[in-house]
């Protein structure tokens, strides 16, 4: 089944993102899932699409991340033809998958690759909340250390933009073992002096924050993200209590001592330029 | 026979049939000795072959069994001696968690291992084998410990996961689980894991980034419980057993899946019923990896592991399918 999607896909081949873009109506007006402000959608987009009103900052797809944080918006994208298989045959695995790529017109939960930040080069690795609920399975895994190998090879700084809803439960014990494998890479990465900034954007939880997520040098956080482990839902239902409205979201996160900073979508450019900047001259001078 | 499952309901007849047949024959004084002896071979084969096609939520059941062995009771039959080390360094002592020193077969090792409860009091202390971030901050201190003096290290996995609570989130569950898998893929002594009862999620794992993963027969290992697969999936915590059977969660399915690198067998009727025995089973794989690992170099020892992780995971490349149809 997979297979004949493919070669559906490949008639249509080189539509990429952009068309997918525009086959989402767009509506005038967007009302904020937060304090439900409604707003002109095109003054929403021109602030980096945070509310208006009350800083809310909204979901964006991995596209648009990388749009935002490249110079230009230029990618230089590694592996983008992988996508998963059905190793388990799990029941409606495939169908999902197609499904999943229809919606997002992306070929798996992250996109990785290379560019520049204020002239930086940089690996980045961006996860998508937009397929799977950015779920960690062999592909997200895959990617991953490949760009945490090829940033250990080019002695570039990772950055990670994680969001996940946690593992990919059709690919079952294989999901669980990206976790090794990445923070595998991620030793390897380290014992090379390597600089990773890990970003955690709305949600982090699960597998992918018990992994890389939360294996920075420097782990930042945008406003209002959740970030933790086990999700809200679960906990309530184990403990048999309410969370208080601020459980796990990033502030309440650094106030606990999990992340070193909670930064606004409009300045993380400037604070990734300032960090890279600081590490980039990290030979003593003699 | 004590702690029946309900799958072993056939068996349990059988033994009742047998028995009433010895009091009957006893007590009329007649001869049923021909009849008693082909309803024994019965009963031996019916054993054999039960256990041996459990279905996964058969195995399931067993791998939770209330009288699975623990830990501390494979430590204490296999290790000459052992003392057990506590705490984390940092906030507590995690009783989820249990690790120390010791030798096995003269060979000083670090032991870190899940720890359930015997009876209910003590799984209360022990959280149900479910740790906080300080038990897996605790279980780092050890393996940094043998890592520091060149000494093996060996798990023993049994636990439904990390703790799903409040004040795990703010210790930081995430991060000590993410610490564990980073660590542990660089130590350069040989690590051998054994998945003794239950494999849950990120929280095994902690314990898992092994040179040697191997699994009990009767155990299980998976990304989440097929009860949490079951409501996610079909939002039907009943469709479980459905689940376990589709999740691939038993030694068998991961060995397959090229995740472990063996099975141990156990014996017939699973570990409770003979934990020394079992524990033998144990403590000769043990030896047989051990002495293999202690051979190579430390180099070896961290590569090997780095790629047996580098390996797992099943994807294509939508090029590579055009190349095939074309
Ligand atoms: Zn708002």
């Amino acid at each position: 089944m997979l297979k004949d999607f493919f070669q559906k896909k490949r008639k249509y081949a080189t539509i990429p993102s952009e068309q997918a873009k525009k086959d989402i109506p767009e509506g005038i007006m967007t009302k904020c899932v937060k304090c439900g402000t409604i707003q002109l959608s095109k003054d929403l987009e021109k602030n980096l699409k945070v509310c208006t009103s009350c800083g809310y900052h909204f979901k964006l797809s991995a596209r648009e991340r990388v749009a935002l944080t490249l110079d230009d918006g230029r990618l230089f994208e590694y592996d983008h033809d992988m996508v998963s298989k059905d190793p388990l045959q799990f029941p409606f695995y495939e169908e999902k998958l197609i499904k999943q790529m229809e919606k997002s017109g992306l070929n798996d939960a992250v996109v990785t690759g290379e560019g520049t930040i204020n002239g930086y080069p940089v690996v980045i690795a961006v996860m998508s909340y937009d397929f799977f609920s950015g779920s960690m399975g062999s592909v997200v895994g895959e990617k991953i250390t490949r760009a945490i190998e090829k940033a250990t090879q080019k002695k570039y700084p990772l950055l990670i933009f994680s969001t996940s809803g946690g593992a990919r439960m059709q690919e079952s014990i294989l999901s669980l073992m990206q976790m090794a494998k990445t923070s595998a890479a991620l030793k390897k990465f380290h014992n090379e002096e390597g600089l990773f900034i890990s970003m955690c954007t709305d949600p982090t939880l699960g597998g992918v924050s018990a992994s890389f997520a939360m294996l920075g040098d420097i782990n930042l956080a945008e406003p209002g993200a959740i970030v933790g482990f086990t999700g809200r839902i679960v906990i309530e239902q184990t403990i048999r209590q309410k969370l208080p409205s601020n459980f796990q979201t990033a502030e309440s996160t650094m106030k606990h001592g999990q992340l070193d900073k909670v930064v606004q979508r409009s300045e993380l450019r400037d604070v990734l330029t300032q960090i890279i900047e600081i590490h980039a001259d990290k030979k003593v001078s003699s | 026979m004590a702690g029946e499952l309900s799958f072993e309901q056939p068996l349990i007849e059988l033994q009742q049939k047998i028995n009433e047949l010895k009091q009957f024959s006893q007590e009329k004084d007649i001869d049923f000795s021909e009849e008693i002896v082909r309803l024994e071979e019965r009963y031996k084969k019916l054993e054999e072959n039960l256990y041996k096609e459990l279905s996964a939520s058969e195995v399931m059941q067993m791998a939770r069994h209330a009288m699975r062995p623990t830990s501390l009771a494979y430590i204490h039959e296999i290790l000459d001696s052992f003392i057990e080390l506590h705490g984390d360094r940092l906030y507590g002592d995690d009783l989820a968690i249990v690790g120390g020193i010791g030798k096995v077969n003269g060979i000083p090792v670090t032991v870190v291992g899940h720890q359930k409860g015997k009876d209910t009091k003590d799984n209360i202390a022990r959280n149900f084998g479910m740790p906080h971030p300080e038990g897996f901050r605790k279980a780092l201190r050890l393996m940094e410990q043998a890592n520091k003096f060149g000494r093996p290290i060996i798990t023993f996995i049994d636990t439904p996961g990390g703790y799903p609570g409040g004040a795990a989130e703010e210790r930081g569950q995430a991060e000590a689980i993410a610490k564990n898998l980073m660590e542990m893929a660089g130590f350069r002594v040989p690590i051998i894991s054994i998945v003794i009862g239950e494999g849950g999620s990120g929280g095994a794992l902690a314990l898992g980034v092994a040179n040697k993963v191997l699994m009990l027969e009767h155990s299980i290992y998976s990304v989440i419980s097929p009860n949490g697969a079951a409501s996610i999936l079909w939002k039907d915590a009943n469709k479980a057993d459905e689940a376990a059977e589709a999740m691939k969660i038993t030694a068998r399915d991961l060995h397959e899946l090229k995740v472990i690198d063996g099975i141990i067998p156990e014996v017939l009727g699973g570990a409770h019923r003979d934990v020394k025995e079992q524990a033998s089973y144990m403590k000769k794989e043990i030896l047989h990896h051990l002495t293999e690992l202690m051979q190579q170099s430390e180099e070896e020892i961290i590569q090997g592991r780095y790629m047996k992780f580098r390996n797992i995971g099943e994807f294509m490349f939508i090029s590579d399918e055009e190349t095939q149809q074309s």
